[in-house]
C-alpha cells in the first residue's frame, strides 16, 4: 500500500504539471501595454511555484516508499540537520523567495495603479449595473455631464440618468453597449456602479477591477492589437451574473473615428 | 356505513347544484352582453424612437441585424392610430362582471431580446404565461409596489425553459424588465373586470360588457391617461374614441 | 504551575436518557453531537456540490426529484441561474461553517483536548452545552432557508455588499435568505464563543498535576490557538451579521451607498459603505481559514507522531509555526480584496504578510518532511490520510504564491485557481486531517475499530479523485475561467467545458467514495472489532484512559504526567513508547527540562 502510494504521489505530481509545461490551456493572449510585466511575474512565480511543489511532492513519496517498511530492530533516525538546519533553510530560501517576488511584483502592480495615467490619456466611463456594461464617451465638448440616479431610465434607454434638456454638458455624451477603443492610445477608464458590486475583467488586457457601489474607481491602460474581446464580470452581482459582459473592440484610429461618428448619429 | 352514504349523496347534491348554478349563471351573462369599441390615436407626428444596441449579447444582435430594434414606448400605425393603449372600464362595473376573472390564458413572450407583447393588459386574478422564444437567458423582473398586495418576483428563463405561469392579486400598473438585456422593459397592466388593448391601428373592442353607461379609462406607459363616458345598450355596443399628445 | 488545576463544575453521571445524550454536559457526547451534526451537514453539502457539477458539466441534464427541493428553483428537474448560485451559496457556508469549522475543531476539540490536558471536563459544562445547541439551532435556522418563499440567499458565501444587504430586489432569496442567513451565522457565532472560552480555559486551568504547557500535544496546542483565533475572529463576524440584519429589517444602511439604482428605482438607502463589510468579513474570514486548518495540522501531527514511532524534529517549533500563522492570519486578510477598489498602496501592505506566511507554513511542512526522515512509518487508513493531507496543503499551498502577489491576482482573482486554492489546502486537506482524526480515534471514541480495507480503499479514491477535481481548477482559472458562473456562454469559456465535464465525473466518483466512509462509520460503530485502551500504542492522556472512557475520563484516579508528549523510540527505555503517566526515568533528547 504503501509504495502503491507514493507511487501515486509521484504520477499525480507530474500529471498536474503537464498541462502547465504544454501549456493546453494557457493564459489567454496579452494584448496590454503593461501586461508583460505581468507575464513575466506569472512565469517566474510558476517556475518556484513548480518547482516547490514538485519536490516536496517527490521527497513525500521517496519518503513513504523508503521508510514505511522498517527492517526489524532498526532503530529511527533524525534528519541531517535537525530541525534548526530545516527553519534556516526555510527562512533563506522560502524567504528570500517570497521577498524577491514581492519586490520585483510591486513592479508590476505599481505599473498599474500606481501610475497615473498620461494627460492625453483617452478618457471612457464605465456603469456597471445588473446585468450589463455601458459606456459613456464625452462627445466632442471632451466633458462629461452630470449623473443623476432619479433619472436613470432604463425603460427610456437613459442609462446613465444624463439630463440632455439641462446639462450643457451631456447634450454630445455618447452612450454605448460596447467599448471601442483606437489601438495604442491609452484609455483613461472612470468606472462605476449602479447598484451592487460588479467587476472589469477583460483577461487579454491583463486588467481586473471591482465597481464599489458608491465610490468612483479608475484604471487606465493601452491595447496594443486591433480586435474584439470579451469583458466579463468576475464579481458575483446576481442571478444573471455569468451573463453580464460586454465587448471590447481594439480599432485603428480611422475605424474608431468612423465608429463614434455612428454613434453620435445614434443618440 | 349508512352514515358515510347519507354523507355521499349529500355531497353529490351540492356539487351538482353548485355546477348547475355556475353554468346557468354564465349564459344569463352571456345574453345580454355588450361591447365597448373605438379607436385611439396619437396627435401630430410620432416621436422618434431611439435605436437599441444590442451590442451586449451575440444572440440579440444577430437576431436584429437586418430590423434593428428600436424603443416601444410609442408604437403608431399608418393612420396615426396608437398601439399599446389598455382600455378600461373603471366605473359603473356592478355584480358578477366586476367580480368575474377572465379564463383566457394571454401570453407574454420573450422574442429576439423584445417582449411580445410590449404591453400585456390583465384581469386581477388572471393567469398568464411567460414564455422564451430566444436562446439565450432572460431573467423576467416585474416591480409592483409591495403595499398593493402584489408580490415582485424575478426569475430566469433560459432558452428552452418552461414557461412560467403566474398571476396578480391587486389593479396595478406593474413595470416589468429584464436585467440581463436591461433595454428589455414592458408592462403588464393589471385592471378589475373587461378590458382591452389597441391594436396596430389604434382599434380596440372591450368585449362582456354587460348593459349600463360606464367610465373607460385609456392608459399610456408615456402619454398618461384619459377618460370618457360610455353606454352599452343589452346587446349593444358603446364607442369611445380616445386622441392622445405625444409627450 | 503543576498543580494549578482547577475543577470543573461538578455534575455526576446522567441516568435519564435526555440528560445522557441529548442535553449533556459531558464534553465526549457534546464532540460527538458536534460530529453528527458536521457529517450530516458534510453529506447534504456534498449532495449540494454534485447538483452544481452536474449543472456545470451536462447543463440541461434532469436530476430526478430535484423539482421536490424547489419547484420554481428547478422546473423540469433543471437548475434555473439563480438556484444554482443559491445551493452554491448554501453549499460554501454549510461547509466552512458547519463542517470545517465544527468537525476539526469542535468535534475532535471538545472529545479530546479535556483529555489530552488530563481535565475531568470542561471547566464551563452548561456553556459547552449551550454552544453545541446554539450551532444545532443555527444550522437548522440556515437549512430553513432552503423552505422560504424565494429560497436561500444567492450572494454567495462571503456575502457581499451591498447585494446582500438591498433585499430582495437584488434577486430571489436576497429579502428573507440573506436574514436567515445572517441570522443562523451569527447565531453560530456566539455558539463558537462559547466554546471558544472553554477551550481556552481547558487549556490554560484545567492540566492536571505535571502537565506543563510544552507537555501538552500537538493536537491539544492546535485546538488552543485556533480557539484563541475563534475568540477574535468570530466577535468580528457576529456584529457584522448583526449590522447586516438591520439592514434588512431596520432601514439602516451600514452597507450600502446611496442612489443606488435597481430596475430604475432608487434604493431607499443612502450613505453606507460598500467596502466596510469585506473588510469585516475578510477580518473574521482570513482567521476562518486557519480555524479550519490549524486543528488539522495538529490532528495530522499527532497521528504522524504515533505513525512514525518517533517525536517531530521539533515539538516547539511547530507549536511556534502554528501560533505564528495565527498570528498572522489577522494582518493578511487584504490579499482577498486586492482588486476590490481599496487604496493600491494596501493591496501592496497586506501582499508582503501574506507572502511571510508561507514562511511558517514551509516550516510545518518541512518539519512533517523531515521527520518523516528515518521514521518507522506504519501505514493504516489513519497514517494516510495524514500523508494525504500534507501532499493536499503543499499542492494549495503553493499556489498561494501566486495568490499572494497583487499583480498576478488581476489576473487569477474571482477565476477557478481560488477555487482550486481554497478546496485543496481549506477544503480536502481539512477534511483529510478530519478522515485521519477519525480512523485514529474511532476506537477511542466508540470502543470498536473502523475497517481498514475500507478506509484504504476510501483514502486511495478520496487522494487521486480530489487530485482529478481540483488540479484542473487551476488550469481553468490561468485561461481566465471565472468562478460563480453557471454556465459558460462566453466565448473563450467554451472549449473550457469539457475541462468541466472531467471535474464533474471526478466529483461524482470521489463523491461516492465518502459513502464508503459513511457505511464504515455506521457499521464499525455496532459491528466493529471491539478496541482495547491503547490500539495505536500512543502515549498521550487518551489513550491511558478506558476505551470508551467514563464519564469524568479518568475513573477516580486524576493523571499525573511526567513525560513530554511524544516519547516513541526512546534508547534504553522499557520499551518502544513511553506513555505521558509512565513514571518511569527515561534519558531523552526531546524531554523538556
Amino acid at each position: 500500500m504503501a509504495k502503491i502510494f507514493a507511487v501515486v504521489i509521484i504520477l499525480i505530481a507530474i500529471a498536474s504539471a503537464v498541462p502547465i509545461v504544454m501549456h493546453w490551456w494557457p493564459m489567454p493572449q496579452d494584448i496590454s501595454v503593461h501586461g508583460t510585466l505581468i507575464d513575466e511575474q506569472y512565469a517566474d512565480t510558476m517556475l518556484e511555484a513548480g518547482i516547490s511543489f514538485l519536490a516536496s511532492q517527490f521527497l513525500l513519496a521517496f519518503f513513504i516508499w523508503k521508510f514505511s517498511a522498517p527492517k526489524p530492530g532498526e532503530r529511527v533516525k533524525n534528519f541531517p540537520g535537525g530541525a534548526a538546519g530545516l527553519v534556516a533553510a526555510a527562512f533563506l530560501l522560502v524567504g528570500t523567495e517570497v521577498l524577491a517576488l514581492g519586490v520585483f511584483g510591486t513592479k508590476a502592480w505599481a505599473s498599474v495603479y500606481l501610475t497615473p495615467p498620461a494627460a492625453n490619456a483617452m478618457p471612457v466611463q464605465v456603469q456597471a449595473g445588473q446585468f450589463a456594461f455601458y459606456f459613456r464617451y464625452p462627445g466632442p465638448d471632451g466633458k462629461f455631464g452630470p449623473l443623476h440616479a432619479d433619472q436613470i431610465s432604463e425603460a427610456n434607454a437613459n442609462f446613465f440618468g444624463l439630463d440632455t434638456t439641462h446639462d450643457q454638458d451631456s447634450k454630445d455624451d455618447i452612450v454605448a453597449a460596447e467599448l471601442a477603443i483606437p489601438v495604442n492610445r491609452e484609455i483613461h477608464l472612470l468606472m462605476h456602479s449602479k447598484d451592487v458590486g460588479h467587476s472589469f475583467y477583460v483577461p487579454e488586457l491583463r486588467i481586473q477591477q471591482d465597481f464599489v457601489p458608491g465610490l468612483d474607481v479608475t484604471v487606465h491602460f493601452t491595447a496594443t492589437k486591433i480586435g474584439k474581446y470579451e469583458i466579463v464580470c468576475t464579481q458575483l452581482c446576481g442571478l444573471g451574473h455569468y451573463n453580464m459582459k460586454a465587448y471590447l473592440e481594439v480599432k485603428s484610429q480611422e475605424d474608431y473615428d468612423a465608429w463614434i461618428k455612428q454613434q453620435a448619429a445614434l443618440q | 356505513m349508512s352514515k358515510t352514504k347519507n354523507f355521499a349523496v349529500v355531497l353529490s347534491a351540492v356539487v351538482l347544484v353548485c355546477c348547475g348554478a355556475l353554468i346557468l349563471g354564465q349564459k344569463v351573462n352571456a345574453a345580454g352582453e355588450g361591447k365597448i369599441t373605438g379607436t385611439v390615436k396619437l396627435d401630430g407626428t410620432a416621436p422618434h424612437m431611439k435605436g437599441i444596441d444590442m451590442g451586449k449579447d451575440p444572440f440579440c444582435s444577430k437576431a436584429h441585424a437586418t430590423d434593428p430594434g428600436k424603443m416601444e414606448t410609442y408604437v403608431v400605425g399608418s393612420g396615426g392610430g396608437l398601439e399599446n393603449v389598455v382600455l378600461y372600464i373603471t366605473e359603473g362595473l356592478t355584480g358578477p362582471a366586476a367580480s368575474q376573472t377572465a379564463t383566457t390564458e394571454p401570453v407574454f413572450d420573450q422574442k429576439n431580446c423584445m417582449y411580445t407583447p410590449h404591453v400585456l393588459a390583465l384581469d386581477v386574478d388572471q393567469k398568464f404565461k411567460v414564455t422564451t422564444s430566444d436562446q439565450t437567458t432572460h431573467n423576467i423582473h416585474p416591480l409592483p409596489n409591495p403595499m398593493t398586495g402584489n408580490i415582485p418576483w424575478n426569475q430566469s428563463q433560459p432558452p428552452g425553459a418552461a414557461p412560467v405561469e403566474k398571476s396578480w392579486k391587486a389593479p396595478e400598473v406593474i413595470p416589468v424588465q429584464c436585467n440581463i438585456h436591461p433595454w428589455m422593459h414592458g408592462w403588464f397592466v393589471v385592471v378589475k373586470g373587461p378590458y382591452a388593448t389597441s391594436d396596430s391601428n389604434g382599434a380596440y373592442t372591450i368585449n362582456n360588457v354587460p348593459p349600463g353607461s360606464y367610465t373607460v379609462t385609456a392608459w399610456h406607459e408615456a402619454a398618461g391617461t384619459q377618460t370618457q363616458k360610455v353606454t352599452v345598450a343589452a346587446g349593444g355596443s358603446g364607442s369611445a374614441n380616445f386622441t392622445f399628445k405625444a409627450k | 504551575m503543576h498543580d494549578m488545576s482547577a475543577h470543573a463544575v461538578p455534575h455526576g453521571a446522567p441516568t435519564s436518557f435526555i440528560r445522557k445524550h441529548v442535553f449533556s454536559l459531558d464534553h465526549k457526547v457534546i464532540g460527538k453531537q458536534y460530529y453528527a451534526l458536521a457529517l450530516l451537514a458534510a453529506l447534504i453539502g456534498m449532495a449540494l456540490s454534485w447538483i452544481m457539477r452536474i449543472h456545470l458539466g451536462w447543463g440541461s441534464f434532469a436530476i430526478p426529484g430535484l423539482h421536490l427541493l424547489s419547484s420554481t428553483g428547478a422546473p423540469g428537474n433543471v437548475l434555473t441561474p439563480e438556484y444554482y448560485l443559491q445551493l452554491m451559496t448554501m453549499h460554501g457556508t454549510i461547509m466552512v461553517f458547519f463542517v470545517l469549522t465544527t468537525a476539526p475543531f469542535a468535534a475532535f476539540g471538545n472529545f479530546f483536548l479535556p483529555i489530552q490536558t488530563g481535565a475531568e471536563d470542561m471547566p464551563f459544562p452548561h456553556f459547552n452545552m449551550m454552544s453545541f445547541w446554539v450551532t444545532f439551532v443555527g444550522f437548522w435556522v440556515l437549512i430553513a432557508s432552503f423552505f422560504v418563499a424565494d429560497g436561500p440567499t444567492l450572494g454567495g458565501w462571503t456575502q457581499y455588499a451591498p447585494l446582500s444587504a438591498i433585499g430582495s430586489v437584488g434577486g430571489p432569496g436576497q429579502g428573507l435568505g440573506v436574514v436567515l442567513w445572517a441570522t443562523s451565522i451569527a447565531i453560530f457565532c456566539v455558539g463558537q464563543l462559547f466554546g471558544s472560552l472553554n477551550f481556552i480555559t481547558t487549556t490554560l486551568d484545567m492540566r492536571c498535576k505535571g502537565m506543563s504547557l510544552m507537555r501538552l500535544p500537538l493536537t491539544a496546542w492546535g485546538w488552543f490557538i485556533t480557539s484563541v483565533m475563534g475568540l477574535t475572529a468570530f466577535a468580528v463576524l457576529m456584529p457584522a451579521c448583526i449590522l447586516l440584519i438591520l439592514d434588512h429589517v431596520a432601514g439602516t444602511s451600514f452597507f450600502v451607498a446611496s442612489n443606488l439604482v435597481i430596475n430604475d428605482q432608487v434604493l431607499p438607502h443612502s450613505g453606507g459603505s460598500t467596502l466596510l463589510w469585506q473588510h469585516l468579513f475578510w477580518f473574521f474570514g482570513h482567521p476562518e481559514v486557519y480555524i479550519a486548518i490549524v486543528p488539522g495540522m495538529g490532528i495530522v501531527s499527532h497521528v504522524l507522531i504515533t505513525n512514525m514511532r518517533k517525536p517531530m524534529l521539533s515539538h516547539r517549533v511547530l507549536i511556534y509555526s502554528m501560533a505564528a500563522l495565527a498570528v498572522l492570519s489577522y494582518m493578511v486578510y487584504g490579499h482577498h480584496m486586492f482588486v476590490s477598489g481599496m487604496n493600491p498602496i494596501s493591496s501592496l501592505v497586506f501582499s508582503f504578510p501574506t507572502l511571510v506566511i508561507t514562511i511558517p507554513s514551509t516550516i510545518v511542512v518541512l518539519m512533517w518532511l523531515g521527520s518523516l526522515y528515518g521514521s518507522k512509518l506504519r501505514i493504516n487508513s489513519a497514517s494516510l490520510f495524514a500523508l494525504g493531507f500534507v501532499s493536499m496543503f503543499i499542492s494549495g499551498g503553493v499556489s498561494g504564491f501566486f495568490l499572494a502577489q497583487p499583480s498576478i491576482d488581476i489576473m487569477l482573482h474571482a477565476t477557478y485557481f481560488v477555487v482550486g486554492h481554497f478546496h485543496l489546502v481549506m477544503g480536502v486537506a481539512a477534511m483529510f486531517g478530519i478522515f485521519a482524526g477519525t480512523y485514529f480515534w474511532f476506537p477511542k471514541m466508540t470502543g470498536r475499530m473502523m475497517n481498514e480495507t475500507l478506509g484504504k480503499a476510501h483514502f486511495i479514491l478520496s487522494f487521486i479523485g480530489a487530485y482529478c477535481i481540483f488540479m484542473p481548477f487551476h488550469y481553468l482559472g490561468i485561461a481566465g475561467n471565472v468562478r460563480r458562473y453557471q454556465a459558460f456562454t462566453d466565448d473563450y469559456l467554451i472549449p473550457l467545458i469539457p475541462v468541466h465535464k472531467f471535474i464533474t465525473v471526478a466529483a461524482l466518483v470521489t463523491g461516492f467514495a465518502q459513502l464508503i466512509f459513511v457505511y464504515n462509520l455506521i457499521h464499525s460503530r455496532f459491528k466493529g472489532a471491539i478496541a482495547s485502551d491503547n490500539p495505536w500504542q500512543g502515549t498521550s492522556l487518551e489513550w491511558s484512559t478506558a476505551t470508551p472512557p467514563p464519564h469524568n475520563n479518568f475513573g477516580d484516579k486524576m493523571p499525573v504526567v511526567y513525560h513530554d508528549p511524544y516519547q516513541y523510540s526512546v534508547e534504553g527505555a522499557s520499551a518502544d513508547f513511553i506513555m505521558q503517566t509512565s513514571p518511569e526515568k527515561i534519558n531523552s533528547p526531546n524531554e523538556e527540562k
